[in-house]
């Protein structure tokens, strides 16, 4: 890429959710924020080779943004006949919430919407916000480009219609509206991360980034949010250990077998120094929190043999107590198995509602595999390998099972 | 501001069509703060899907068929219209009256004008 044109990419990450944010406000539209916003980058594209950088790109891009708005509010208008301009978005919404009030925080809130599907948050998240062309969309998530364009017009016409208000929520609801935020953002991250599509490349990292950059921009709107900046750790250990992840063969490596030394030391030292930060607090932690908290212990140990289970173990009993989930008590039991054994914990795992997910039966697997339960353990691996998804992940399943002793 | 229907859905398999009187004292209370807020427009409830009519005219004469136009398990027993700024207010109103009157409550705006 060109210098030029690696500056306007930098400018497209930095400035389109603040041009699509703020034309949303002024114009109330946003239809027509979205094409404005891309109309001016376009022009940048065009004409900033040639006349230079302006000094605040922001700025000359919404400027820009506004006039292609005006153009077009002007032709349709015309079209229709009538003086009253489409007015979409309602910004008489809930009271503004003082540091918390930015066209940024809104679109994010308007996206995340409750009662949009959330197929259609994630994909208006990914675009309003995010700055993901609709083909871009389309290929992270394996939909054709015309079924993609489909789904965000209909999520726009709700918006219009049933007027999802381009506002922060009410106070009493903004907990669970920013809990239905984070919802969003994580769902990007693990369709980056374990992507569960059998056509594609297990990692995707380009997901697991967009998800980050997301979360960051949320997080520098919402400061004082603990479960955001929970969220936001868990993000940066998990994508940490993202380069030890793969073999070079294209299978999946697990935490045990992961070398460590490829793991990243900085997003680690990020994710530490934010768990730091929420301890501090002094608050109870959410979920995110304890995830999080969880992964700073993994993160921590030189090798899989000094983890501090017994921490792991405390920190699943009081995640359970904030999500009583049987995927909880699975993952809980995989710690038990290094604190206690393998009996006990297969004790714990047997008995889970957990049939049709493939972890369940994976570790179910790896249980009677240590105590010694060839055959019990090769059916597991079986039915694992069955519901598994992920390309790498089948991969690993096959070898162990294969490893298996007798036959 | 704009105007939302809210439907009340009813499902023979949760009890009885009529609201029990613990219900009926809800939905009044729920009444009347709709009134008391500005947001009441009109309500209603429906006589049993049973009692319903189906006209088609398309075709010139008029034909009647006895019964709903679809049969479901779940059918439309009453509703509210009100008025509201956004969906975020509507869709408050709405969980309110599910709780009133003990129902589910499909929410859907009126195109504006």
């Amino acid at each position: 890429m060109t210098e030029i044109g690696e500056v306007i990419a930098r400018v497209h990450r930095e400035e389109w959710a603040r041009v699509v944010a703020t034309m949303a406000r002024r114009v109330g539209d946003l239809d027509v924020a979205e094409e404005s916003a891309a109309e001016a980058f376009a022009t940048a594209v065009e004409r900033w080779p040639a006349d230079g950088v302006p000094p605040n790109p922001g700025a000359w891009l919404t400027t820009t943004a506004y006039r292609k708005a005006v153009d077009r509010l002007r032709r349709e208008v015309k079209r229709a006949e009538k003086h009253q301009e489409a007015s979409m978005l309602r910004s008489d919404a809930p009271e503004p919430l003082g540091a918390i009030d930015d066209d940024r925080l809104r679109l994010v809130f308007t996206c995340c919407h409750p009662a949009l599907a959330m197929e259609s948050r994630v994909a208006l998240t990914l675009r309003m916000v995010g700055g993901l062309t609709v083909p871009e969309i389309a290929r992270a998530f394996l939909v054709q480009e015309t079924a993609m364009g489909r789904r965000l017009t209909r999520a726009k016409t709700k918006i219009k219609d049933a007027r999802i208000p381009y506002g922060v929520p009410y106070r009493e609801d903004l907990p669970r509206r920013v809990t239905g935020v984070l919802a969003v953002l994580y769902l990007i991250f693990n369709e980056g991360y374990l992507t569960s599509d059998p056509a594609r490349e297990p990692v995707r990292g380009e997901l697991t980034a967009e998800a980050i950059r997301l979360t960051r921009l949320v997080r520098a709107l919402l400061p004082a949010d603990g479960e955001v900046a929970g969220l936001l750790a868990l993000m940066l250990l998990t994508e940490a250990r993202r380069p030890a992840r793969l073999s070079a063969t294209g299978e999946l490596v697990t935490l045990t077998d992961q070398d460590r030394g490829a793991w990243d030391r900085s997003l680690i030292a990020e994710g530490h120094a934010l768990v730091r930060e929420r301890l501090a607090t002094g608050r109870p932690p959410g979920r995110y929190q304890v995830l999080a908290a969880i992964n700073a212990v993994h993160t921590s140990a030189p090798d899989v043999r000094s983890t501090d289970w017994s921490q792991i173990v405390a920190l699943y009993d009081q995640l359970a107590r904030l999500d009583p989930s049987p995927v909880v008590r699975l993952n809980r039991a995989i710690a038990i198995a290094e604190l206690d054994g393998p009996a006990v914990a297969l004790a714990e795992v047997d008995g889970l509602p957990l049939a049709g997910y493939h972890p369940f039966h994976a570790t179910r697997a790896e249980l009677l595999r240590r105590l010694g339960r060839s055959e019990e353990s090769r059916a597991a691996y079986d039915r694992a390998i069955e519901l598994a998804a992920n390309t790498g992940e089948t991969a690993h399943l096959i070898r162990r099972r294969d490893q298996l002793a007798g036959r | 501001m704009a105007q939302y229907l809210m439907s009340v859905l009813h499902d023979d398999a949760n009890g009885p069509v009529m609201a029990d009187p613990v219900e009926a004292a809800a939905i009044d209370v729920f009444n009347e703060r709709l009134r008391a807020d500005g947001n009441w427009v009109f309500a209603g409830g429906l006589a049993s899907p049973g009692s319903a009519t189906v006209v088609d005219a398309r075709e010139g004469e008029p034909v009647f068929t006895d019964g709903p136009y679809i049969e479901s398990k779940e059918y439309l027993v009453g509703f509210w219209i009100v008025e509201a700024p956004h969906l975020d207010a509507a869709l408050r109103m709405a969980a309110d009256g599910s709780k009133a009157c003990n129902r589910r409550i499909e929410l859907r705006p009126f195109l504006s004008a």
